[in-house]
């Protein structure tokens, strides 16, 4: 509307247009206008303009007073209202020049309120007005509350749109008045107008807090069972992100995932399904009951592949909890293996199933060999896949067929139960992790965890020293969880010939659950040139004394030898 | 304002200033009683149908759409001014003239002159001037 350089020269035209119009108002009206938008625009586009012309704030004040209480003018006349567009731009310079100054704000305040009162609102253009005058009022440092009440409860849609729009502008600066909105924002919900849900479902999410979550999530999930597909992805999203963060027990997170992913389970995001699957594994007690239902959801319907894939993925880890029917929470089915093996067969061979859930399905038959008793038939399932055209499916069911003959050994250890998974993981869960070697089953489980984040306390033991081994322990304590004791072993070899195929294996109570990383090396070097060091990790929740037998296994000079030891004398620092 | 469009209900675009074609269609699946607003790509939608024509706005992110409606609204006053009772057919017609009142009522996409009377004597002047532009020209040919 004119460069820069017109602009400054106007600048004091206009000034003194403004200040004489004033008794010219009825015929000047129409240069009153442009020059407002004029002033608008040039104070939008320079910080200069905007301080210089703070000054004119008065008499801006005054013209809108007069246009209110001036008599009828038909030609610039909307129902009553004199000259909707002047006052409307007015109000908008009046915010633009307010914003951020007390004394300007302090000035158009009366007015304002007066505006906000006085005006008619049956009628559009007393809308229209009043909205202009609410963003200004919000805008501006102004004490005034929310006008926007009035506006949510008007029968018309318009309004009403506009007013969810002004409450989610406001929901960062002042949530609790928005609060008080909330059952009507709900009820926006069931509106049929696209563009007002869509208002509504954003402020819902917004508003979602610790005390209002069960109620909130009903009507949200109801909500998201009805509306259109377009609002789905968003709304599953929402709900998701909502749970985690207020949900007020496991039971009930489980049971909200199951319901979004039941009812718009096409429609969920892909990264919620490793989320998911994250916050089931650290569901302990609530193992059960999500395999129970997440099987009865596959029986229903398997045409929904984030739902398929975190259900074949549980029944793979918990298939035997399902088979034994061990569900506290709710009547336990009944269900023999082959039902089982019967349903993630049928995935396998499913039209409706992408490549990646036939993987998920694959891997899972593989991890009930372990659980399940009818390893034949699961045998047979994947020797058939090695031949399968898909390239993934193959390398899978050839490794798997690997597993059952040469690795035989290894196979329950490398797919036992996945462990809890911390939050700092990056990429969810991680397949089959390396296990080393095996460990007496009768004692103890063996599990993997990602690498001990800080340490406090450092204190040593020896635990063993033998025919020129020396095993010494050194104590730390993992942060966050103060009931973990996280134990590296230090092998040193005094002989004058090198360990080879050094094994380390550790067996604990059973209050007590042990987990063994990886050694740093299999070979410790003769004449205490370096040690091998190993990571032990011990979960001592019922804060016990710590016993633990220790077993080593190496080649010295050609010839096996092994090892045995108990250490009951854990310095107390270690386990309390 | 960015632009403005206005077409009937068979999608036939009759006026238009600044031209996007998936628009129309969006707007004219909207069923009658849902609010007259909508944001599409990064910029509001506001329209408003009168009889078999929409009057569909283009606003920005700062702008009032409550007082668009007014706009709108004052426009179609201003054709019903001009025209006598305007209909559809006199803006196929008289395209035009249309577009005469639709440029002396706005500039920039900003309000020009707030006063109907105004705007509608401006478009009388001018009319007058064409007419005797054409019977000079007819004059001369005989």
């Amino acid at each position: 509307m004119g460069s820069s350089e017109m602009c400054r020269d106007l600048a004091g035209e206009v000034e003194k247009l403004l200040k004489t119009s004033n008794s010219y108002l009825r015929k000047k009206v129409g240069v009153l206008h442009t020059s407002v938008v004029l002033l608008t625009e040039m104070c939008e586009r320079s910080p200069d303009m905007l301080a210089h012309f703070r000054k004119l704030v008065p008499q801006l004040v005054r013209i809108l007073k007069n246009l209110i209480m001036s008599g009828y003018s038909p030609e610039h006349d909307v129902s009553g209202i004199s000259d909707p567009f002047l006052q409307v731009r007015i109000l908008r310079l009046l915010r633009i020049l307010g914003k951020s100054d007390d004394d300007s704000s302090e000035a158009m305040n009366d007015i304002l309120a007066q505006v906000a009162t006085n005006t008619e609102t049956s009628k559009n253009v007393g809308n229209a007005i009043l909205y202009e005058t609410v963003l200004t009022i919000m805008d501006i440092k102004s004490e005034s509350g929310l006008r926007v009440s009035r506006f949510l409860l008007n029968n018309d849609k318009n309004i009403r749109y506009v007013a969810l729009t002004s409450l989610l502008k406001t929901v960062q600066t002042d949530h609790n008045a928005v609060q008080r909105h909330r059952s009507t924002i709900v009820d926006c919900l069931k509106d049929l107008d696209v563009s007002i849900k869509r208002r509504a479902m954003e402020l819902s999410f917004a508003l979602v807090n610790g005390n209002n979550i069960r109620g909130m999530m009903k009507e949200l999930l109801y909500f998201l069972d009805s509306c259109d597909p377009e609002f789905k992805a968003d709304c599953a999203s929402g709900v998701f992100l909502a749970a985690e963060k207020y949900a007020p027990s496991k039971r009930w997170h489980i049971d909200t995932i199951m319901r979004v992913l039941t009812t718009a389970g096409s429609y969920v995001r892909d990264d919620s399904v490793p989320n998911l699957i994250q916050l089931i594994t650290n569901s302990v007690e609530m193992h059960a009951y999500t395999v129970q239902r997440l099987y009865k959801a596959l029986l229903d319907d398997i045409s929904q592949q984030p739902l398929v894939q975190v259900a074949s993925w549980c029944i793979g880890e918990y298939g035997d909890l399902l088979v034994s029917g061990q569900c506290e929470e709710e009547e336990p089915i009944q269900v023999t293996e082959d039902e089982v093996l019967d349903v993630l067969e049928g995935l396998l061979v499913s039209n409706l199933s992408t490549p990646v859930t036939r993987g998920y399905a694959l891997t899972a038959i593989m991890k009930l060999s372990t659980r399940f008793s009818s390893v034949n038939r699961i045998k047979k399932v994947v020797s058939i896949y090695g031949s399968s055209i898909d390239v993934e499916l193959q390398q899978r069911a050839v490794e798997y067929n690997a597993l059952f003959k040469k690795y035989d050994h290894m196979r329950p250890a490398l797919l036992e139960r996945m462990p809890i998974m911390e939050k700092t993981s990056t990429n969810g869960p991680t397949e089959i992790v390396q296990t080393n070697g095996e460990t007496e089953p009768s004692v103890v489980e063996t599990k993997h965890l990602p690498p001990v984040t800080q340490s406090t306390n450092q204190v040593d033991q020896t635990a063993l020293k033998n025919n020129g081994l020396k095993i010494d322990f050194t104590f730390e304590r993992a942060n966050p969880n103060p009931n973990v004791a996280v134990i590296t072993i230090h092998a040193s070899n005094l002989t004058e010939a090198d360990m080879t195929d050094f094994v380390f294996q550790a067996a604990v109570p059973k209050t007590f659950q042990l987990q063994l990383l990886s050694p740093s090396s299999n070979v410790v070097p003769a004449l205490n040139q370096g040690t091998v060091t190993q990571v032990i990790r011990v979960l001592n929740s019922q804060k016990q004394q710590l016993r633990m037998r220790i077993k080593l296994t190496y080649t010295l000079k050609g010839s096996p030898v092994q090892d045995l030891a108990e250490v009951n004398n854990f310095p107390p620092q270690s386990w309390q | 304002m960015r632009f403005m469009l206005l077409f009937s209900r068979q999608g036939k675009l009759r006026l238009q200033k600044w031209y996007m074609a998936t628009l129309m269609q969006i707007v004219l699946a909207r069923k009658p009683k849902m609010c007259s607003f909508l944001e599409w790509r990064d910029l509001k939608i506001v329209y408003k149908r009168y009889a078999s024509l929409y009057f569909c706005c283009a606003i920005e992110e700062q702008d009032n759409e409550l007082i668009t409606l007014e706009v709108i609204h004052r426009f179609v006053e201003l054709l019903d001014k001009y025209f006598g009772s305007v209909c559809e057919l006199d803006i196929i017609f008289n395209f035009e003239k249309a577009y005469f009142i639709l440029d002396e009522f706005l500039m920039g996409g900003e309000i020009q002159d707030t006063s109907k009377k105004s705007v509608l004597k401006a478009i009388e002047q001018s009319d007058l001037l064409q007419e005797s532009n054409h019977s000079g020209i007819i004059l001369f040919s005989h």
